[in-house]
């Protein structure tokens, strides 16, 4: 499977791609992701959260880095679902702004695993890299990722509807909502 | 808290709901001293507009006092015990839309744009109390509020004006002047504002302030009319006179130079039949909206004139006059109200007294009548304008 999203971000390329280079900042904006923790200069373990089914782990690698305009990843060879990225940064027209275009390639197995994975992307596998960008986008621009009463959790906000209504939350509901 | 909650088609309901929290860095808890009902929560509660949910909190026209402020809120910029009206549109200050005073197409609000994106195209602003479409956020006919971006939006009231002179500063005043800002308002200009509701008679009051030659008012319920008539405008009823004979009439034959259609999706018309045709089309969702009043200031304005909309729209509509909006050199603008805007400009016109905001209110009312003061409006009993509700 492959998904490809893009998003134009008002900061420099420079801070868009340093953001994105520190890679244990991802799971801040991607939701299948629960950590990625650094091993290595260019290698790196990565964790996906329980929407799998159960958590799911993996070993990656930096393949090319160009410092402001490009970054190629690949899980190795023993990951339970292979995948590959590369995230492009480009000048946008305005002279202010970056153009961030992501493709990801997933080689999804067959299996339990396989069905797990093809759940969670649902019936709309675009939608969910596009909300990863705009996450991106809010914490680059605002400085983390904006919460509404209907969908307080952020990024693990996914359900869409129904959302819970439009009210504030309770004290049961933010403890709960804090402990996960 | 007690809050008016949306409790399904035509009904809401003024409840018990938890207190709102500081969620993001830069949010804000604003203690509501006055709030209001507007005509686009008709659309809501009348069910025009999708991805409302039973228990959401309404409304989008709210002051008060900040109570709480988040820990990335500079404290030059707003603090506890500041006297603030919140604009109905939430803006983050950062963004591409926001850098160009686009704030109600803010690229970051919204936590369900890719809803908004489905339904328009392109995301919209998050909105207070304005269904899951815009955000999910909880709205401010409530005793509290939590107000996002506080550090952006919320202009600081320091004056001793009361309440009742600024509330509208949240959304109707500065959606009024922009429609009549859109029409680039020269002064030979004849200015028509259809609807004679609230947004329509400050439409009305801000073509005059930038300078039209004449104003006049279209509806069809003489105190509407009537009190459009006792600011200096000149009263147009729909349902005694031909429209477009009455606007030939009052210009000479011309056509009104700027035409604004402050009445959007619910429009009544005067003909049953084309409203019958709408209505059935509406109720089988082969059309969303009613654009009545659209169509008639397309056919009334005059050749090289603009029609400014900012009556409310939500989907699709039948029957545009292309034909005429094209071959005679018609400019259609629009928007939802880009509030922060004007918010600060307006202020001075009300304390210089150019504006007087205060003319349209018709009844107060305690927020536990909030489903009364519903009623009030949306039926137009007690010759009903404008209702500010008190928490």
């Amino acid at each position: 499977m492959e998904l490809t999203a893009t998003t134009t971000i008002r900061r420099p390329a420079t801070e868009v791609y340093a953001f994105w280079r520190d890679l244990e900042n991802l799971p801040t904006f991607m939701a299948h992701l629960q950590e990625v923790r650094a091993t290595g200069d260019r290698t790196s373990r990565w964790v996906a959260d329980a929407p799998f089914g159960k958590d799911i782990a993996w070993d990656a690698e930096i393949l090319e880095e160009r410092p402001g305009e490009k970054i190629s990843w690949r899980s190795a060879a023993d990951a339970d679902v292979p995948n590959a990225g590369t995230v492009r940064f480009t000048p946008a027209p305005d002279g202010i702004s970056t153009e961030v275009h992501i493709a990801l390639v997933y080689d999804i197995p067959g299996g339990t695993i396989g069905k797990a994975v093809a759940k969670y992307f649902g019936e709309e596998p675009h939608q969910q890299l596009d909300d990863d960008l705009r996450r991106l986008k809010q914490v680059m621009e605002t400085g983390e990722v904006v919460r509404s009463d209907g969908a307080p959790w952020g990024k693990r906000a996914r359900e869409e509807f129904p959302q819970r209504p439009a009210q504030p939350l309770s004290d049961a509901e933010l403890a709960k909502g804090a402990g996960r | 808290m007690r809050a008016n909650t949306w409790a399904g088609r035509n009904k809401v309901e003024v409840r018990d709901v938890p207190d709102p929290r500081i969620l993001n860095k830069r949010d804000a808890v604003v203690r509501i001293t006055s709030t209001a009902i507007c005509g686009s929560d008709l659309h809501l509660v009348d069910g025009y507009v999708p991805t409302m949910q039973d228990g959401d909190v309404m409304g989008h026209e709210f002051m008060g006092e900040v109570v709480e402020v988040g820990p990335d809120v500079a404290a030059e910029r707003l603090r506890v015990g500041d006297r603030v009206v919140v604009p109905f549109p939430i803006a983050c200050g950062a963004c591409n839309a926001c850098a160009a005073e686009l704030y109600s197409c803010c690229e970051n609000t919204n936590p369900n744009a890719g809803i908004a994106e489905k339904m328009f195209g392109h995301p919209v602003a998050g909105i207070f109390g304005y269904s899951h479409l815009t955000g999910g956020f909880a709205g401010g006919q409530a005793q509290y509020a939590r107000v996002p971006f506080a550090d952006v939006g919320p202009l600081k009231i320091e004056s001793d004006l009361a309440d009742e002179q600024v509330l509208f500063l949240s959304d109707i005043l500065p959606t009024g002047y922009m429609g009549a800002e859109m029409c680039d308002i020269q002064p030979s200009d004849v200015v028509a504002v259809w609807g004679a509701g609230p947004v329509g008679q400050f439409a009305m009051d801000s073509a005059r302030v930038l300078g039209a030659a004449k104003v006049i008012a279209i509806d069809k319920e003489p105190y509407r009319l009537e009190m459009a008539e006792r600011a200096g405008h000149i009263p147009v009823n729909f349902e005694e006179v031909d429209v477009r004979s009455r606007l030939l009439e009052l210009t000479g034959g011309r056509g009104p130079d700027k035409c604004i259609d402050a009445v959007g999706l619910e429009a009544t018309h005067g003909s049953a039949h084309i409203a019958t045709y709408d209505r059935v089309k509406q109720a089988v969702r082969a059309e969303s909206d009613r654009p009545h009043v659209l169509r008639q200031a397309i056919m009334s304005c005059r050749s090289g004139g603009v029609v400014s909309v900012i009556g409310v729209y939500g989907g699709l509509l039948d029957k545009f006059p292309a034909g005429a909006w094209m071959n005679r050199s018609l400019t259609l603008r629009t928007g939802q109200c880009h509030v922060q805007r004007y918010m600060k400009p307006l202020l001075g016109r009300i304390e210089g007294g150019e504006l007087d905001p205060t003319r349209i209110i018709t009844h107060t009312l305690p927020l536990e009548e909030a489903e009364r003061g519903f009623e009030l409006f949306k039926n137009k009993e007690d010759h009903c304008e404008k209702v500010v509700l008190k928490p």
